[in-house]
């Protein structure tokens, strides 16, 4: 480690090597492999032997791929609907789980059960659920005379099931960072509010949702790229399936990468999804100017 | 944001100033907040009860009454086949990743963290930003160059594939973390450490660890949990029985007890189980974590 090498009586200060370790360490797992996805976007490569130079033939391949087409389409689709889905769950959750009501810690605390689990965990649970012989479908086709138990088994079914345990997954986390939003909110607004008359209702309208916008910011951006790279529950609930009906973009990247190891190709999903994601996530934090707020606390 | 989830009875200012605060609070009851909040609670807590009831009963019950009966008699056999299979293997392999992981997280984000706070220089600055921009790497997207370069390293098919990926990608949460504890460590306590002639390495391990505890315990939870829960690099760094961590056993699991459903849920119950004693007992760091911010 390098000393300090002023000699002002000030309180010692590290040198800069002291950033060193763990950038290079970031650097090395995490900021070149993006330049290498890159790089591996423009070669062909089996994961055996060395990758071989392509130039443009994976990207043009890509732009005329309808797997890749339909798996975009789907997770813009699945991104829009976990969007349009979760934000008012969570918007009225955490509301109500920043407010003192009796039983609220009891029931906070059951709410957050399913973000202690991996996301593997719950895929299973919720895959023994939606057998249609053996679990909970099949009591409730049963209950409502429905002829077919198999929701994994229709494309609609299947993403919907997508849509739908992903939310129960991530739907606490989003909860608590809407919880923290509304704890900061003064009570004074509301008293004031209430002063010229204003019902709960407007209240809502007039002074919580307004002064949420920062943390609906922080929770959409993390919705979004967390509903544009999720993983694990499609190979676990679908496989993709049925047909490409769920085979979203990461999914996709991992079947041509590891599964058919076309490796070079794979990377040019790969480059594509990072493409999408980090725009979607910097438009969002340049609009909104989320990066000059200097303390991580703010809209959390 | 405001990181007390833990129930607090009531703010303190309603001490000095009992002027119905209480009532006021009560006409802002939200009812449909609450209604929904049950109805939330039924989807919560229905699959919750599947997943443990499920693993009390015995298979040929399970096949039986299907997933909402009450078991009837309680059967913890399924637990039994579970711990005396790959289970043991697998959750200690887990327990080493994990370890391993919020080590080197806390190690290397500690001192870059101090660093970035206390440098003076631009660099210190382009630092931060570098791990600010890294929040925003998904770990899909590089999943094929980390592949290669593990493989490259041969390291592939061993612990540390897991651990160098997983601790990484812990790094720019666990340092926006600390950065924001570390710059409330006020002015004058540097400078009274600066009076004792105490050198950047004494600043640290006398001033800036102990004031930033809540910081670090709060990267480190939620470096240890990204560890415990994660599958991506698992699944594509390691292949072997010997290296197989919790989550691609449970992956595994579902080819081996097939239509043994009590035994596969009892797996998943078990894998939780370590997160959820943790969570009886330090809810508040925990919760903390998961968000991976605040740490206050």
């Amino acid at each position: 480690m390098k000393r300090e090498t002023t000699h002002t009586p000030r309180a010692g200060r590290p040198g800069i090597a002291w950033a060193l370790p763990a950038v290079l360490f970031f650097f090395l797992f995490a900021a070149a492999p993006m330049g290498i996805v890159g790089y591996l976007s423009f070669t062909d490569w089996d994961g055996l032997s060395d990758p071989s130079w392509t130039g443009m033939d994976n990207w043009s391949r890509l732009w005329n791929d309808d797997g890749m087409r339909n798996a975009i389409w789907l997770s813009l689709l699945l991104t829009a609907l976990t969007w349009l889905t979760q934000t008012p769950i969570v918007l009225l959750l955490g509301v109500w789980a920043a407010g003192r009501q009796r039983n609220r810690a009891v029931l906070s605390a059951i709410f957050f059960l399913p973000l202690l689990a991996s996301s593997v965990a719950l895929a299973l649970l919720w895959r023994t659920i939606f057998d249609p012989n053996l679990g909970l479908s099949a009591d409730v086709a049963d209950w409502f005379d429905l002829d077919n138990a198999d929701l994994l088994g229709s494309p609609t079914g299947a993403f919907a099931a997508i849509l739908f345990v992903t939310g129960w997954q991530f739907v606490p986390f989003h909860t608590l960072i809407y919880q923290g939003g509304a704890r900061q909110i003064p009570q004074s607004l509301y008293d004031a509010a209430a002063i010229d008359g204003a019902g709960t209702v407007r209240q809502f309208f007039h002074i919580t949702l307004p002064q949420l916008r920062n943390t609906i910011v922080t929770s959409t951006v993390l919705m979004v790229v967390g509903a544009l790279t999720y993983f694990d529950t499609v190979l676990i609930l679908t496989r993709g399936g049925p047909g490409d009906s769920t085979s979203i973009v990461p999914y996709l990247m991992y079947e041509t990468g590891f599964k058919a190891f076309d490796l070079g190709y794979a990377s040019a999903v790969a480059a594509a999804l990072v493409i999408v994601a980090t725009g979607t996530s910097l438009l969002l934090v340049r609009l909104t100017g989320f990066n000059r707020m200097r303390s991580t606390r703010e809209g959390m | 944001m405001s990181t007390d989830t833990a129930p607090r009875p009531a703010p303190p200012r309603e001490e000095n100033a009992p002027r119905k605060p209480r009532t006021r609070r009560a006409r802002r009851a939200n009812y449909p907040a609450g209604v929904g909040a049950f109805i939330w609670l039924v989807i919560v807590v229905v699959p919750l009860y599947i997943l443990v009831a499920s693993t009390l009963q015995s298979r040929s019950e399970y096949l039986e009454n299907g997933p909402l009966s009450l078991p009837t008699s309680l059967s913890f056999g399924s637990y039994q086949q579970v711990l005396e299979g790959d289970f043991p293997r697998y959750l200690l392999n887990t327990v080493i990743v994990t370890v391993s992981c919020a080590a080197l997280v806390l190690a290397l984000s500690v001192t870059v963290s101090y660093s970035i706070v206390r440098t003076r220089s631009r660099l210190s600055q382009k630092t931060f930003q570098l791990f600010l921009l890294g929040l925003a790497i998904p770990s899909q997207a590089v999943i094929i160059p980390i592949y290669l370069i593990i493989t490259e390293l041969s390291l592939y098919d061993s612990l540390l594939a897991i651990i160098l990926p997983t601790a990484a990608f812990s790094l720019p949460v666990s340092v926006l973390i600390m950065v924001g504890t570390m710059r409330d460590i006020s002015e004058e306590l540097y400078e009274s450490m600066a009076l004792d002639g105490a050198r950047s390495v004494r600043v640290l391990f006398q001033l800036v660890i102990p004031m930033s505890r809540a910081g670090i315990s709060t990267a480190g939870i939620f470096s240890a949990l990204s560890a415990w829960n994660g599958f991506l690099f698992p699944l594509i760094l390691t292949q072997s029985r010997e290296t197989r961590v919790l989550t691609l056993g449970l992956y595994d699991f579902v080819g081996e007890f097939r239509v043994d459903i009590p035994a596969l849920l009892a797996a998943v119950v078990l894998s939780i189980v370590p997160i959820f004693t943790a969570y009886l007992f330090a809810r508040r760091q925990l919760i903390n974590g998961l968000m991976g911010v605040g740490g206050k």
